[in-house]
């Protein structure tokens, strides 16, 4: 018997000896799908966009080393009170229901949620309007729980893993309207494919669900961290390179007290 | 079937003691105040589940009948196509074929106007009739690949016979070759179709809402991590069962020579 | 070249899918890499777990022997999705939490490894009941012979139970294999960038889907095909000196 043991205790130290180096760095999490114009891939293989250069431009600001590290969306929350990352900033609203889990940042932008449909489609945004149509969204975010809040009894909501899936949809004609970001969706109506539909308005505000913007999540009770982001935010914000990054991609200020 | 007695041996009652504290400890220090609300929804997602299983696996079995013949006894013109299409079928990830159907096909759609214009249209906007053809293809590729081999394993005396004694074909193939080629595929049909149950959740990521896609939801609302994901396997455990007890039930209702 | 593509109508895809950018090629290829290390590392631990566990099942106490029928039954009734889940988030979890109370503080798990260890516990249960098949198809008397001529037990495995049961194990672990490859795609889930979660992105950003989701099913075609061969080859090798398995040809 005493071989097993050998080298049962050989493959555990393999397994694990490989990963006990400690991290030094600050683990940036943004979701792996997607999300132009704020993250997207591009055919290089690197991360570029809005956010991408903010939390750039934040990290420097701060004075933290930061690496960016794309996890799920779906488990981006998980991934970080799983300490596989410590900080999201990944476009996540500051809502009350996810800081019973995590820790936000000051908000570093904020836009209107907006739905949008087919141009030829006469809908606007209230429930009334769009009951009986088909709403896609994309899992796990703000536009989800608000359309199922709102818009759920009377609306069919499909959920899409990302936000593209739902446009593509959109395109296609398999879905009425989707709910999402207004920045994210004037950037697909630009595009060849976004053409045939039109931003139909902004839903009713309702704070509790959508949240007071877009801040960093971090682990609750590392203050430390969100203490230092919550500097470089300050500091992007004043030093006029917030402005700068934004001008580079947006023609309006995404970002308002 | 274990007897009763050899369940309670020393051993076996600690591992059930122990299996039992967790259970008390699952149901004790883990959230499931969530279950109630959502427990419509869960039956509707299981119910869709099953009903997803049931209907791929007939119309997978119908369509792996003649796939298996083609390859056994067909002329090359039958045999390598259905060969070919068991091949990629079996050689690709199931989720890449679902993305394809789904988001594929749904990227052509706006190009041939005529489709929207159809009456197929509102069933083709849906998601679940690309999850029916995606899976019931995987399961005719698996199982037309099991099928081959009982076509051919069949007793070649048997059906000489038959022909001697001036049966029509198709009698044959109705009242000998296949009933004997469905008994000797029987004890692999039972673990094909938990592999088919295993595969359904992979529809969630079309938006098809069944339990899996649930879990998930209740995973971004509640932002309870394990807890949905425990319950899921659980049910999961429970529908394997029950699909290992039924075929076992017709196994022994056939009778073996 | 560029002649027969544009005749065809296919220049535009060959554009997106030429290797370096602006063509996602070299993305794809990059997911393939991915994809193979992971598929490799899981089912060479697949192996490692499931040689242990036919092991423990065939000669373990009685304990063993009730907790690996535990951990195959599970793992093989369980969806594979759900288990990563479950696996990448809770493992990952635990491994933290008791690296910090042992004072290593924050243990990093790459990607890779995640990916790997996740799919190797899974595939450790099939190649378990594989390898237990095998072991048991191999006359008692070889066995029995190695150990009366005094043959350690590590010796007795490497030199007879191993390539005894290779023969026997091969068309089983060349399917597990292919599991193995296929089973990758759904670390696309928890976002992992291997082929499948590559093509997801180019797809998304060019939307030319139909494009992209073929080629991937290209590349996943090619990998199944070259292993066919390479596990046809190392069957024959196997089975080397042994009668025919093959039934006549009818």
């Amino acid at each position: 018997m005493t071989y097993k043991t050998v080298l049962a205790a050989t493959v555990a130290v393999a397994a694990f000896s490989a990963n006990l180096a400690a991290a030094e760095e600050v683990k940036i999490g943004i979701a792996a799908e997607p999300y132009p114009p704020f993250a997207s891939l591009d055919a290089s293989g690197e991360w570029i966009g809005w956010e991408v250069e903010l939390i750039n431009a934040v990290c420097t600001a701060a004075e933290l080393e930061c690496v960016i590290t794309p996890v799920a969306w779906d488990g981006i929350i998980p991934s970080l009170t799983g300490q596989q990352i410590d900080a999201i900033m990944a476009s996540m609203s500051i809502t009350e229901e996810r800081q019973k889990t995590i820790d936000f940042s000051d908000a570093y932008y904020n836009t209107p949620a907006v739905i949008v449909a087919d141009k030829s489609m006469d809908i606007e945004a209230t429930p009334e309007s769009l009951a009986g149509k088909i709403i896609g969204i994309q899992a796990s975010t703000i536009h989800q729980a608000y359309a199922n809040k709102h818009f759920g009894d009377a609306a069919e909501i499909r959920v899409y893993q990302t936000q593209d899936e739902a446009n593509q949809d959109l395109f296609s004609g398999r879905i009425d309207a989707t709910q999402a970001d207004s920045i994210a969706m004037a950037d697909f109506i630009a595009s060849d494919t976004g053409a045939c539909c039109e931003i139909k308005g902004a839903v009713a505000n309702d704070e509790g669900v959508l949240g007071r913007g877009v801040g960093a999540g971090v682990r609750k009770g590392d203050d430390a961290l969100r203490e230092k982001l919550n500097a470089g935010i300050a500091k992007v914000l004043a030093d006029g390179s917030h402005d700068e990054i934004t001008s580079r991609y947006f023609t309006t200020s995404i970002y308002s007290q | 079937m274990t007897s009763l007695r050899a369940l309670f041996v020393p051993h076996r009652i600690v591992l059930m003691g122990l299996f039992i504290a967790f259970v008390v400890w699952c149901a004790v220090s883990l959230r499931w105040d969530w279950i109630p609300q959502y427990a419509p929804l869960a039956l509707e997602g299981l119910w869709r589940t099953i009903w997803l299983l049931v209907v791929t696996c007939v119309l997978g079995f119908l369509l792996a009948v003649p796939l298996g013949l083609a390859q056994a006894v067909g002329p090359w013109y039958l045999s390598a196509p259905a060969k070919v299409f068991c091949t990629i079928v079996r050689g690709t990830p199931l989720l890449l074929q679902i993305w394809l159907l789904y988001y594929g096909l749904g990227s052509l759609f706006p190009q041939i106007p005529w489709i929207r214009a159809s009456e197929l249209w509102p069933i083709l906007r849906q998601a679940w009739p690309y999850a029916v053809l995606a899976l019931t293809l995987s399961y005719a590729g698996y199982e037309g690949e099991v099928m081959r081999g009982a076509f051919s394993s069949v007793n070649k005396g048997q059906l000489e016979a038959a022909n001697a004694f001036g049966m029509p074909r198709f009698t044959v193939f109705r009242r000998i070759w296949l009933p004997q080629a469905i008994r000797s595929v029987l004890p692999t049909l039972g673990g094909e179709t938990i592999l088919q149950m295993k595969a359904t959740p992979l529809v969630a990521t079309i938006t098809v809402v069944e339990i899996y896609a649930v879990s998930s939801r209740v995973r971004a609302d509640t932002f309870v991590v394990y807890e949905p994901l425990l319950l899921l396997a659980l049910i999961y455990m429970i529908i394997a069962g029950i699909i290992t007890l039924a075929f076992g039930y017709i196994e022994r209702q056939v009778p073996t020579r | 070249m560029d002649l027969i593509l544009e005749t065809l109508g296919l220049a535009q895809s060959a554009e997106l899918l030429s290797l370096s950018p602006p063509g996602w090629g070299g993305n794809l290829l990059r997911g393939l890499a991915n994809s193979l290390q992971i598929a490799f590392g899981a089912f060479a631990f697949g192996l490692v777990i499931g040689l242990f566990g036919a092991n423990g099942k065939l000669h373990g106490g009685v304990v063993t022997r009730d907790l690996l029928a535990i951990y195959t039954t599970v793992i093989r009734a369980v969806p594979e999705l759900v288990l990563i889940l479950i696996l990448y988030y809770v493992g990952t979890d635990l491994i933290n939490k008791a690296a910090q109370t042992l004072g290593y503080g924050r243990v990093e798990i790459s990607g890779v490894v995640a990916g790997i260890w996740v799919l190797g516990i899974v595939q450790g249960a099939y190649a378990t009941e594989v390898l237990r098949g095998a072991i048991q198809a191999i006359p008692p008397g070889q066995i029995e012979a190695a150990r009366a001529y005094g043959m350690p037990p590590l010796m007795l495995l490497r030199r007879v139970t191993i390539p005894a049961m290779m023969s026997f194990a091969t068309p089983g672990l060349a399917n597990l294999w292919l599991i193995a490859t296929k089973d990758t795609a759904l670390l696309a889930i928890v976002g992992f960038a291997e082929l499948t979660l590559e093509t997801r992105q180019a797809a998304a950003s060019t939307r030319a889907y139909f494009t992209f989701f073929l080629a991937a099913g290209a590349l996943y075609m090619t990998v199944t095909l070259c292993s066919g061969f390479v596990f046809g080859r190392i069957e024959k090798w196997a089975r080397r000196g042994q009668p025919s398995l093959k039934r006549s040809k009818r």
